[in-house]
């Protein structure tokens, strides 16, 4: 038996809770565990934000939706935006460990690119879709 | 999302409790920032009570350590709690804070 629930809000980083409840309580019926609800609350948080400021560039410039889909094998999250698309392949890898201790300048290091880093470590699956009328979508899949 | 600043003749001890997201993080950006524009670069960052941060907190306390490193300071962490550290774990940005069991110690490394 599949289930689905959408909900759709202002992009703001106010907003950003609310989703991540959301989507939590979608985690919570799936049967998911504290530890998974965690990561896919912090995926969903770092999916906004870059909504947010990569996407749209800065807060109230259109809305984010997201859907959970509950099936037998996965717990699917979409996002929707209507903002620019991006290439993921263009965000810089965080620095590895050793990289981060062979740095000489704290100055020199970036903490961009962390969202997306997390993404794909906290989530199975992370798919980025562009289409011209739907916008762009991101789907996350968590798998039960 | 709870700030609560000690200051100590040497140290600052600051308390931070909640969720750290980036509806809040400018906030505890901003208080760090006041402490490095009132000269005050030793700084314990006492996180047991967050109980959630995403990459925008890990933001906030990775300026907070590059501005108190260049003036000579540092930033030490008492007892992040287990989200916190599995975050910086997660980032691999664990090695570079020193981590400590309790305040009495972090403060008195300086």
């Amino acid at each position: 038996m599949s289930q689905q629930k959408s909900l759709k809000v202002p992009g703001r980083y106010d907003q950003i809770r609310l989703i991540c409840e959301f989507v939590a309580e979608g985690a919570k019926a799936a049967r998911l565990d504290e530890d998974d609800i965690f990561h896919i609350e912090l995926a969903c948080d770092e999916a906004c934000t870059n909504i947010i400021e990569h996407a749209y560039g800065q807060e109230n410039s259109g809305p984010i939706e997201v859907t959970w889909q509950i099936n037998a094998h996965n717990f699917t999250i979409i996002f929707t935006d209507q903002g620019q698309s991006f290439d993921p392949d263009q965000v810089p890898l965080p620095l590895s460990t050793q990289e981060l201790q062979n740095l000489d300048n704290l100055d020199d290091l970036k903490v961009g690119g962390l969202g997306l880093h997390f993404m794909k470590k906290l989530m199975d699956e992370v798919i980025f879709a562009f289409d011209k009328e739907k916008g762009n979508q991101l789907i996350m899949i968590k798998k039960l | 999302m709870a700030i609560k600043v000690e200051s100590f003749k040497r140290v600052d001890l600051i308390e931070v409790s909640g969720r750290i997201d980036s509806s809040n993080a400018p906030e505890l950006d901003e208080t760090l920032k006041q402490l490095a524009d009132q000269d005050r670069h030793q700084l314990v960052l006492n996180l047991s009570q967050v109980d959630y941060m995403s990459s925008a907190g890990l933001r906030a306390i990775v300026t907070a350590l590059r501005a108190a490193k260049k003036s000579g300071g540092n930033v030490h962490l008492s007892q992040p709690s287990d989200r916190v550290r599995e975050v910086l774990e997660l980032a691999g940005l664990h090695t570079l804070f020193q981590i400590y069991e309790d305040d009495t110690a972090a403060v008195g490394d300086f």
